[in-house]
């Protein structure tokens, strides 16, 4: 009979551990709320079959335990029984879902006027684009890229040449500004992810991928990668700041322009191709 | 008066003649090699399916253990990155794979589907043989990339690309990756040996009476596992065979452009995210692969133990053939956040929380069958209720992962470890353990010893659940998979050290009682205490043979007559609270049973 005391131990251990845990989530910096909201929606749910089922159970094996002139009652099936228990289950998980669904219809639309950046991952670091005065962000391709041009911008392509470079593992972010970033990945899958974000999206080479969010508390958030990426993938780590307009603007004039990099690499001549394509514009 | 059909002795009583087939043409050994190495008895094939499995599985269990000992205790075994991210792909490949696979199906449904379903061996003993031995090859491929140069791939047990063939991956510029590739590949080819013939087995040489819906759930399930396997696994085929000519011959079909170390790579045009497609295309129905045959030997062990028929029967049956169905619409639930089209997340997590439905069913009938049963607390029985527990738990956080937006945060987290560990590693591996005290009696016609049984248990079951139950809580905090080294990070709301000890200590002391329990296999088969037949008093049919442990051809002259379901326990009227399922009618005639 220590076995129903196992059970009622496993429990309502897990219910108390749950009470008292230390370990949490990290208080939300951006305004994906909805999501820790599921959670605990799904946490009560989830919780209540698990501690009725295990319960139940517990009272089964102490109740019927077996005796040698007892019999087991014979009853194939109860299908009353059974549809009840598919109708209850089903309306579960619909309550789930629901709410599920909304909030990553949310996460899936991007809000217009989002302000679109770029994160590029690398063995093992990271690298961001900001779009510059134009506001666009120019295009690139893995065929572009050398030491003078570490983001493969098209010199060719008008909106590049005021793209902001920052060649560094730390981002700074504007606070309560919507953010779309778009994921670029130059060798293997990379994921970034900062916990108190809660949004992550793997960054595949070949393709963009991208997710947004808005972020609502100011401050300095470590970023880790989230997909592996090779033998360095656990020293993949960053910063972003979250800061308010002035030290933001402090931060971006700090950063060189692509047209600066070029500048300063000697390779005016290529400068010169992409004013030249910027004025046919 | 004369029976005309089958039917009509059933509701006469009456006895039937066992079906006249002529002895079918067994090749029965002659000598050492062709009674033991190579043999044609499924029941052999599937104790050498069975050990080979146990032998590699204690390779990915002490690698678990080394791969534990670097998170709670960095430098105490020394390694480096390198070789931890070997650990983390072995460990997981070879559990999933080549011991859980491998096991379930090889093992378990060689030994118990032909003696279940009432037939002398499988339909085509000689591919079966041959099955096991290209499946001992996979194995022997599998552990010969550990000797090469740079050791085994450590591309993770997904073997995404690009990063699995490229060189910044321990083994993805060697052999290492060739290696996991093609010993995938083998396994693939033996693995459809041995699933064409547990599927026609099934289908083709059940005995007289023996209707598909009188099997017991046992064969249910690794019938519809072998099934899904048959399906999914060619998706793994194609993909190990695509990344290797993209890694030897230099194809594009899943390599981009990429730029590696400031090296341009001649790869162009080709997408990651097609391999996780194919791969989870395999990798969804495989977690079923692994847990419908553990879903239906659990119903049979609860149903033997309750003294009890299983609660629902039909439902349970239905239940295992519609999530094996699902299975193959669920995949891109592993790539919520890989960068696919996003829009995909709503069909993908409608259809896995459709899933929940009948895995709920499953639960509460084995419940169910418990409620007035007249529970019987022997192992097999304690480790289905842990079993119960166990896969509540994990089956539950599926629904965390499953639901698109919750799964965001918690994607590639510990939290996910901790959910598939409980659901498709713990559970099964509970139910494996059950089994085994279960048809041990079977097997060499003795217990295993009772007292360490008791002690691999209780150590088993509050060992593994420490292990993963915490584990969900430092998902909940942000700590990312598959970190060498684990960091306080400035997210976590509480150290995670101490806690990363208590798991690792666990997990040594739960990884240990599993050699208490080959010690108790090895002393046991030689000493234990005889069984005799049919010791647990069960109704189907593998414990009816002529002779105990059952010998080449299991059945007597005849093969036994099917009359009724598996599952005849504590039926009012009887004599005794079980009626085997080759028992007529008529030598049960006030027996008030209500379903056949």
């Amino acid at each position: 009979m220590f076995v129903v005391l196992l059970v009622l131990i496993v429990i309502l251990g897990s219910v108390v551990f749950h009470m008292v845990s230390p370990w949490w989530w990290s208080e939300i910096a951006s305004n994906w709320v909805g999501m820790d909201d599921t959670i605990i929606l799904t946490f009560w749910i989830t919780g209540a079959v698990f501690v009725a089922i295990g319960l139940f159970m517990a009272y089964c094996i102490w109740k019927f335990r077996y005796q040698k002139d007892k019999r087991a009652e014979y009853e194939p099936e109860n299908s009353k029984l059974e549809w009840t228990l598919t109708i209850l289950t089903t309306i579960g998980v619909i309550a789930l879902l629901a709410p599920g669904l909304i909030v990553w219809n949310n996460f899936v639309t991007v809000p217009k006027g989002a302000y679109e950046i770029e994160v590029v991952g690398q063995q093992w670091g990271w690298m961001y684009r900001l779009p510059g005065k134009d506001g666009v962000l120019g295009t690139t391709s893995i065929k572009n890229i050398d030491d003078d041009n570490p983001f493969g911008l098209n010199t060719d392509d008008p909106y590049s040449l005021d793209d902001v470079l920052v060649d560094a593992d730390d981002l700074h972010i504007l606070v309560d500004r919507p953010l779309k970033l778009n994921l670029r990945a130059l060798d293997v899958l990379h994921d970034f992810y900062v916990p108190q974000f809660r949004a992550k999206m793997d960054m595949v080479p070949g393709t963009i991928t991208y997710y947004w969010f808005t972020p609502i508390k100011t401050g300095e958030y470590e970023i880790l990668c989230a997909e592996y990426c090779g033998t360095g993938h656990y020293a993949m780590l960053g910063y972003v700041y979250v800061d308010e307009q002035k030290e933001y603007d402090e931060w971006v004039n700090e950063q060189m322009t692509f047209e600066e990099v070029l500048a300063s690499n000697g390779k005016s001549d290529l400068i010169k191709i992409a004013l030249n394509k910027k004025n046919d514009l | 008066m004369a029976a005309d059909s089958y039917e009509d002795v059933v509701k006469n009583k009456e006895t039937i003649p066992a079906l006249e087939v002529a002895p079918q043409d067994l090749y029965h050994a002659k000598s050492f090699w062709t009674k033991y190495i190579f043999c044609q008895d499924a029941k052999v094939i599937g104790i050498q399916y069975g050990l080979t499995a146990v032998a590699i599985g204690l390779v990915g269990l002490v690698s678990s253990w080394l791969m534990r000992m670097q998170i709670a205790f960095p430098g105490l075994i020394p390694m480096d990155a390198a070789q931890y991210y070997q650990l983390v792909t072995m460990h997981g490949m070879i559990m999933v794979v080549y011991l859980l696979t491998a096991l379930f199906l090889g093992g378990f449904g060689n030994f118990l589907i032909p003696l279940m379903v009432g037939a002398r061996d499988m339909v085509f003993p000689y591919v079966n043989m041959v099955s096991f031995w290209v499946f001992f090859l996979a194995v022997i491929i599998l552990a010969a990339s550990y000797f090469v140069p740079g050791g085994p791939t450590g591309a993770g047990w997904t073997l995404y690309p690009p990063q699995a063939i490229t060189s910044g991956t321990p083994g993805g510029d060697g052999l290492g990756i060739v290696l996991m590739l093609v010993s995938l590949a083998v396994f693939v080819i033996g693995f459809t040996m041995g699933g064409l013939n547990y599927v026609i087995t099934v289908l083709q040489a059940r005995t007289r009476g023996m209707t598909l819906m009188r099997l017991p759930l046992t064969v249910w399930g690794i019938f519809t596992a072998t099934v899904l396997a048959l399906f999914a696994f060619p998706a793994l085929f194609v993909a190990g065979i695509m990344m290797t000519l993209d890694n030897m011959l230099g194809t594009s079909f899943f390599m981009p452009a990429i730029i590696q170390f400031g090296e341009k790579l001649t790869h162009e045009g080709g997408s990651p995210i097609l391999f996780q497609h194919l791969f989870w295309f395999f990798g969804h129905p495989e977690v079923y692969i692994v847990a419908l045959p553990a879903f239906g030997i659990v119903s049979d062990l609860i149903s033997v133990h309750a003294r009890k028929n299983i609660f629902g029967y039909r439902m349970m049956v239905w239940a295992i053939v519609i999530i094996g169905g699902l299975s193959f619409i669920v995949w891109a639930h592993h790539m919520y956040v890989a960068g696919m089209n996003p829009w995909f997340g709503f069909f993908f997590a409608t259809t896995t929380l459709i899933i929940a439905v009948p895995t709920a069913i499953k639960v509460y009938n084995w419940v169910l069958t418990l409620w007035r049963g007249n529970i019987k607390l022997t192992l097999p029985m304690l480790f289905s209720i842990a079993f119960i527990i166990t896969f509540v738990n994990g089956g539950l956080t599926g629904l965390f992962l499953g639901n698109v937006a919750v799964d965001v945060p918690l994607s590639d987290t510990y939290f996910v470890v901790a959910h598939f560990h409980m659901v498709m590693g713990i559970a099964p591996v509970l139910v494996i353990l059950g089994s085994v005290y279960h048809w041990f009696p079977l097997i060499t016609g003795r217990f295993l010893n009772e007292r360490l049984g008791r002690i691999h248990f209780w150590v088993t079951f509050i060992g593994s659940y420490s292990i993963y139950f915490p584990m969900h809580y430092l998902g909940f905090m942000g700590v990312t998979r598959r970190y060498f080294e684990v960091f306080e990070g400035e997210a976590f709301t509480y150290s995670i050290t101490g806690i990363n000890q208590f798991i690792t200590i666990a997990a040594l002391i739960t990884g240990a009682v599993q050699f208490l329990f080959i010690y108790n296999i090895i002393v046991s088969s030689k000493f234990g205490k005889k069984a005799g037949k049919n010791p647990w008093k069960a109704c189907s049919l593998e414990w009816r043979t002529k002779d105990v442990p059952p010998t080449h051809g299991n059945f007597d002259k005849e093969l036994p007559v099917v009359y009724r379901w598996a599952y005849d326990y504590s039926v009012p009227g009887a004599d005794e609270d079980y009626i085997t399922q080759d028992t007529p009618p008529s030598a049960v005639a006030n027996a008030r049973a209500e379903q056949t």
